[in-house]
């Protein structure tokens, strides 16, 4: 005799009258599980894919012990008393970026300058299940002694390992409630990356769409990697 | 006498070759896009572009349209967008032409400083250190001589390194070189109405000048 068993697909939540949706109502609910002592990553080149709201939203919480990973170091915000206290980056530049600067000379923040790519590729492996990557970049340089020297194939190489993240705030152009985000033109750069290597992703988006509204062709990040999604349209 | 920047960036224009793909870096190398004689050249940035174009002429509109230098921007027919992965991927595994970067100093073993003064704790690398490592070539777009008069063509580096050994040609408001090994730069070209006495009297290291050449 054979039992069937009828195995309940999808999630039920609480909008929509039972469908699944990841759109929250602000930055400062998606923002408001966040605990003290984590490593962020935040998306974006200078501004351009750069999830501002977010940012603005976590930096209100004033956290302590803030570990930043991001392109650049438009971290004022996060400038109060004990809050950022190590920066991952690779270009400490920003609109904000001269109190964070003048805390590195001090030695009140740590920095830990990384090559681009590396940073890139290490994120990339941190969300792919890879245990890191070997780069030529940095073999013999100041800026490479942070990693391990490994020799394979009869060529040198730099151990980076892979890097994650507690929290992920990405940016994107358009999302729907299953997360599906897509980023347009020079606002990709490290998003995608991130939000693979995090434990909890936020997305800000500048509109959200239905469901089938963007094209299978068009997602740049699969709605499975995104935990919350948050509206802001431009201007606002 | 000596170049002005747009003259340096033009100069080193006229080198590139057609259908090539370009990294320019800040300062005097972005100018060189505006320069470029084929069409068919595509500027890379390494945010994610492919087919750089022109800044646009009253605001793109688009935020995220930027330049490496975060300025607006825009983008040629033909060119693509990606993300940072496939960007360091055309960098690092050897598929851009041409990387035109800055520095503060040159050594003539080809040794590229450009990421840090000794005197500071922040340095920027961004994406130099890859161009460094993956551009089939490295070129330098540069002022001869520092702010303050300080040589920046020497036998050898003495800020923090960005690369051994890059580096294969260095455009100056004086001359074009290159670097030789043992000690010695190569002079290929002196900039209009500069004397190599000029030369040698800025440049920390021997300058020679091939048969033939003129000086």
């Amino acid at each position: 005799m054979t039992t069937r068993t009828t195995e309940v697909i999808g999630v039920v939540g609480p909008d929509d009258g039972g469908l699944l949706t990841k759109v929250v109502a602000s930055a400062d609910d998606a923002v408001a599980r966040i605990a003290d002592g984590v490593t962020v990553m935040i998306g974006g080149f200078g501004g351009a894919g750069t999830p501002v709201v977010l940012r603005e939203a976590l930096a209100r919480r004033g956290l302590h012990g803030l570990t930043l990973v991001a392109n650049n170091a438009d971290f004022g915000s996060f400038m109060y008393e004990g809050g950022l206290v190590r920066l991952v980056c690779s270009y400490p530049v920003g609109a904000s970026s001269a109190l964070v600067l003048a805390a590195i000379e001090q030695g009140t923040v740590e920095l830990v300058l990384t090559p681009q790519g590396t940073l890139a590729e290490t994120i990339r492996a941190g969300g792919a299940g890879l245990g890191g990557v070997l780069t030529p970049t940095g073999l013999d340089m100041e800026f490479g002694a942070q990693y391990r020297e490994i020799e394979h194939d009869g060529r040198r190489w730099l151990l980076a390992p892979a890097r994650r993240a507690d929290v992920a705030l990405v940016k994107g152009t358009v999302a729907d409630r299953y997360g599906n985000i897509l980023c347009r033109s020079a606002g990709i750069n490290f998003n995608p990356l991130m939000a693979m290597a995090a434990d909890y992703t936020v997305a800000q988006v500048d509109h959200v769409v239905e469901v089938g509204e963007i094209d299978p062709q068009d997602v740049t990040i699969p709605g499975l990697l995104i935990d919350a999604v948050v509206e802001v349209p431009p201007g606002t | 006498m000596g170049m002005e920047r747009q003259e340096i960036a033009r100069r080193v224009a006229r080198d590139i070759g057609r259908g090539w793909s370009v990294n320019l870096g800040i300062g005097i190398p972005t100018l060189v896009a505006r320069h470029i004689g084929h069409p068919e050249t595509l500027v890379h940035s390494e945010n994610g572009i492919l087919g750089l174009g022109p800044p646009p002429v009253d605001g793109s509109g688009d935020p995220d349209l930027v330049d490496a230098g975060k300025n607006e921007a825009t983008v040629v027919p033909g060119g693509s967008f990606f993300d940072s992965l496939m960007s360091f991927g055309l960098i690092r595994g050897g598929h851009l032409d041409l990387a035109v970067m800055g520095a503060f100093q040159v050594s003539t073993d080809g040794d590229l400083a450009n990421w840090k003064l000794p005197s500071r704790k922040a340095a920027a690398l961004g994406g130099a250190a890859d161009l460094a490592a993956g551009a089939k070539r490295v070129w330098i777009a540069m002022e001869h001589l520092g702010r303050s008069g300080d040589p920046r063509l020497l036998s050898s580096c003495t800020y923090p390194l960005t690369a051994r050994g890059v580096v294969s040609r260095i455009y100056t408001d004086l001359a074009v070189l290159a670097p030789q090994g043992d000690g010695r730069f190569e002079l290929i070209e002196l900039a209009e109405g500069v004397h190599i006495d000029e030369v040698r009297e800025k440049t920390q290291a021997e300058v020679v000048v091939p048969a033939g050449a003129s000086a």
